[in-house]
């Protein structure tokens, strides 16, 4: 079922009147026939329509996003997404090895499900590359700079160091894509994103990427253009304390992974003795006649530990450390937010204060400064809401993520027990032949 | 089973002190006296409970017994003393003889030993060994007055008989290179155990370093902060727990070490048999060549090249009176010989008869005593398992409360 059109109270694409046509600015020289695009896979259904309106229905509305209604209208998407009323399913599977003249490189398939009218089809089923996920996430910050984006798995990677086309690496990478695309898909704002909808639907994204012109929010286009310079007053209070937390927070963050770093090097080094240790039992049970089976039988068994030890080390490294740095990124990148929000602020209070001096009779406000007001509201409003999102996520993620940790544990210490148990009755044997 | 010491009377080393005093050069030492205490053990007597007598004494007089007991009884695989100095130490063992922890472990090695001399159907019923148990002075100069070092085969004969010797038993041949062998696995062993045990305290002890910063982080949140913080403190006993499962484990390392020594014990009773072997075969060469001697003087002929012959021949025979007188000589010398080769023969029948009895008894008690030993290593282990186990169990309910 089609759910009623959700409003997008602060950050929805531009006035369609102000906007030209995407396909009228790119210069047809660059898509030759075979990439031109047809309308109705690139653009939103509105578009296409000449419909001067959302994407999803709803009027453009240019009046403070802050109102009461639109507040209230968000709180309702907030409760619905929490609930059972689920209407979008994106996931990231199914990585594989592409060989070219000029590159080798791995793709993933995003599969999305969804009922939501944004989307022409039920279903979806693209192939992607990282880059491509690079390039949603710069197109997501640029648009919609009042909110946190989430973060994505690190970049770059030491080429020797660490084996891009590894099956651990991969996996690893693929399971922070996907909580990518799925922090995105809960997001109220974010998920309705004009790049975010190409991303999971078109057939040939970078045709979508060529085009110059991108649909720029209205307040992703104010917001790119405020300038540095201005000096912040004072800061609200709970944006200072946001501030403060995500310092804290990082910082105990990339002590943890220093720990976990610790802890895995101290295992292998245990690991690497404990493979001299196990064998010299057998050794010796060569010599011994009584004995042989009882010390094959430890050797065995500190054998089985030495896997299980392994099991565990690799778990932590594929499973833990990547959750943790990866919320550090999602720190670092929340503080930017914070700034900008700053900068908006500062803006805004520098030019009612050049009002104020000028002294002027006026009736009211000029326009531009009520304009800033209403992108600083808009802001705090926008950024506020996604802090109480991002704690609850957070709540649960690593709630899970430790649990997780502490599971690998007992495992590991479970294997070893039925190592052990298993060799006290082979230990206790009294030989049958006397 | 014979009635050994150990069944009459009860032996501890209780305590450990340290003494000052004069050694021989006159010079202030420190050193560990250590506490024997002995008691009759009463059958069947209900209330009566026997006086215990105590002396003290210090290692090297332990040394002097084990070394009275190895020259005397040369075939029997003798219990070892608990090492000299500390080895194979993990890196919070101290190697330092006045180490309490050290100090404690070679207690418990002295009375081991004095336990297994006890026990032995035939050490158990030497008289000096008696007297250390019991006599506290002038123990020391009754060990001396036995002369047993004058007994004790010289290194340099010993390692001369293992490489001469041509016809030796060969099971003490086999039993030398198990031995061997033996000593080498164990210490390779007991080596990387220091090392394993070394970096399982690594781990452990990183742990610790979570129990502080989920204290930290646990400041700055809401609801995940009780969490946090209860498991923290789990981890924090998780670090401490490895100090107590070391402990333990530096005694299965003591139990290795105690066989580690024993055959150097066995090795011991292999060579005394090469040297009795080697004395054996030099004592019928002799015999031999001096037979063949007699006949050459008897006879007239010379069926070997020796120098004498030379000579005499060069310079003249001998007169037959002074080669009666020399063959009157060699035959003496054959008949001593003979019977010396007789009763050498024996004793070494007799030797390898009652050291192969002996070894029968080892084997059997080490096999027994190392299957008890793995039995509680692996005791161990299952032990520090369920300790993880039942520490990050706690540490889950705890996160799962976050």
């Amino acid at each position: 079922a089609v759910g009623t059109p959700k409003p997008l109270p602060s950050s929805g694409p531009k006035s369609l009147r102000e906007m030209p046509h995407p396909l009228a600015t790119s210069s047809s020289e660059e898509m030759g026939p075979a990439l031109t695009p047809s309308p109705e896979l690139l653009l939103p259904r509105s578009i296409a329509d000449k419909d001067l309106s959302l994407p999803n229905g709803t009027p453009v509305d240019t009046s403070s996003p802050a109102s009461s209604s639109s507040l209230l209208n968000r709180l309702q998407l907030d409760d619905d997404l929490d609930g059972e009323t689920r209407d979008l399913f994106v996931t990231v599977d199914d990585p594989k090895k592409h060989v070219c003249t000029m590159e080798t490189y791995i793709t993933y398939r995003v599969t999305t499900k969804t009922t939501r009218a944004e989307f022409d089809l039920p279903e979806y089923s693209v192939r992607r590359r990282y880059q491509d996920f690079d390039w949603l996430r710069n197109k997501l910050e640029e648009s919609q700079p009042t909110h946190l984006i989430p973060p994505l798995p690190e970049k770059f990677v030491v080429k020797g160091v660490v084996d891009r086309f590894s099956e651990e690496f991969v996996e690893t990478r693929r399971k922070a894509l996907d909580k990518f695309l799925k922090r995105i898909t809960d997001h109220p704002v974010l998920s309705f994103n004009e790049h975010f909808n190409v991303f999971l639907t078109a057939k040939d994204l970078n045709a979508y990427k060529k085009q110059g012109m991108a649909l720029l929010s209205k307040m992703g286009e104010s917001v790119k253009y405020v300038t540095g310079g201005y000096k912040l007053r004072s800061r609200p209070l709970e944006f200072a304390a946001i501030g403060e937390y995500l310092d804290t927070f990082s910082l105990k963050l990339g002590t943890i992974d220093r720990i976990a770093q610790r802890i895995i090097k101290e295992q292998l080094e245990y690991l690497v003795e404990l493979r001299e240790y196990g064998p010299i039992y057998s050794t010796w049970g060569g010599l011994e006649v009584e004995l042989s089976e009882p010390l094959e039988g430890v050797s065995a068994c500190v054998g089985n530990c030495c896997t299980a030890l392994e099991e565990l080390s690799e778990d932590m490294t594929e499973d833990f450390l990547p959750v943790l740095r990866e919320y550090i990124l999602y720190s670092e990148s929340m503080k930017n937010v914070l700034k900008k929000r700053d900068q908006v602020q500062a803006e805004y209070e520098a030019k009612l204060e050049a009002v104020a001096l000028k002294k002027e009779d006026r009736p009211k406000v000029p326009t531009d400064v009520e304009k800033c007001q209403d992108r600083v509201e808009c802001f705090n409003a926008d950024l506020k809401a996604d802090m109480e999102r991002w704690q609850n996520n957070k709540r649960q993620d690593f709630r899970q993520l430790l649990m997780g940790m502490a599971d690998k544990n007992i495992q590991y210490y479970e294997k070893c027990l039925t190592a052990w148990e298993s060799i006290i009755p082979l230990l206790q044997d009294k030989p049958e032949t006397k | 089973m014979e009635d050994c010491l150990a069944k009459k009377m009860e032996i501890t080393v209780s305590e450990a002190e340290k003494r000052t005093g004069r050694n021989a050069m006159n010079m202030q030492e420190t050193y560990t006296a250590y506490l024997i205490e002995t008691r009759a053990v009463e059958s069947q007597n209900e209330g009566q409970c026997s006086p215990v007598d105590s002396l003290w004494r210090r290692y090297s007089e332990f040394e002097l017994l084990r070394n009275y007991l190895l020259v005397t009884y040369p075939h029997i695989v003798v219990p070892p003393l608990p090492e000299k100095r500390a080895d194979f130490v993990w890196h919070k063992l101290s190697a330092d003889n006045m180490d309490p922890d050290f100090v404690e472990r070679r207690r418990i090695g002295l009375e081991n030993f004095l336990l297994r001399v006890a026990s032995h159907p035939v050490l158990c019923q030497d008289k000096i060994f008696y007297s250390f148990l019991t006599q506290e002075g002038g123990w020391k100069e009754m060990v001396n007055e036995t002369g047993f070092q004058l007994k004790a085969d010289s290194r340099l004969k010993a390692l001369n008989a293992t490489f001469r010797v041509k016809n030796p038993d060969k099971r003490f041949t086999e039993l030398k290179h198990y031995s061997d062998e033996l000593q080498s696995v164990i210490s390779h062993l007991l080596r990387v155990r220091a090392r394993v045990a070394d970096r399982l305290y690594g781990v452990y002890k990183v742990h610790g370093n979570y129990g502080r910063v989920f204290s930290e982080w646990s400041a700055i949140e809401k609801e995940m902060g009780d969490g946090l913080q209860s498991a923290g403190h789990h981890m924090d006993v998780y670090a401490a727990s490895i100090d107590d499962i070391l402990e333990e484990e530096e005694h299965y390392a003591d139990q290795l070490k105690e066989y580690l020594f024993y055959a150097e014990a066995l090795r011991a009773v292999c060579r005394k048999h090469e040297l009795m072997q080697y004395d054996l075969e030099m004592a019928a060469q002799d015999l031999t060549s001096k037979k063949q001697q007699c006949e050459e003087l008897a006879t007239g002929t010379m069926r070997t090249f020796s120098l004498k012959g030379m000579t005499s021949k060069l310079f003249g025979q001998e007169t037959p009176e002074q080669r009666e007188a020399k063959i009157k000589i060699l035959e003496e010398q054959i008949q001593e010989g003979e019977e010396q080769l007789k009763s050498k023969n024996l004793e070494g029948r007799d030797f390898v008869k009652s050291a192969w009895a002996d070894i029968e008894r080892f084997k059997e008690q080490k096999n027994h005593d190392l299957k008890e030993a793995l039995i509680s290593y692996a005791v161990m282990q299952i032990s520090m398992c369920k300790k993880g186990i039942q520490v990050w169990t706690n540490a889950k309910e705890c996160f799962s409360k976050m």
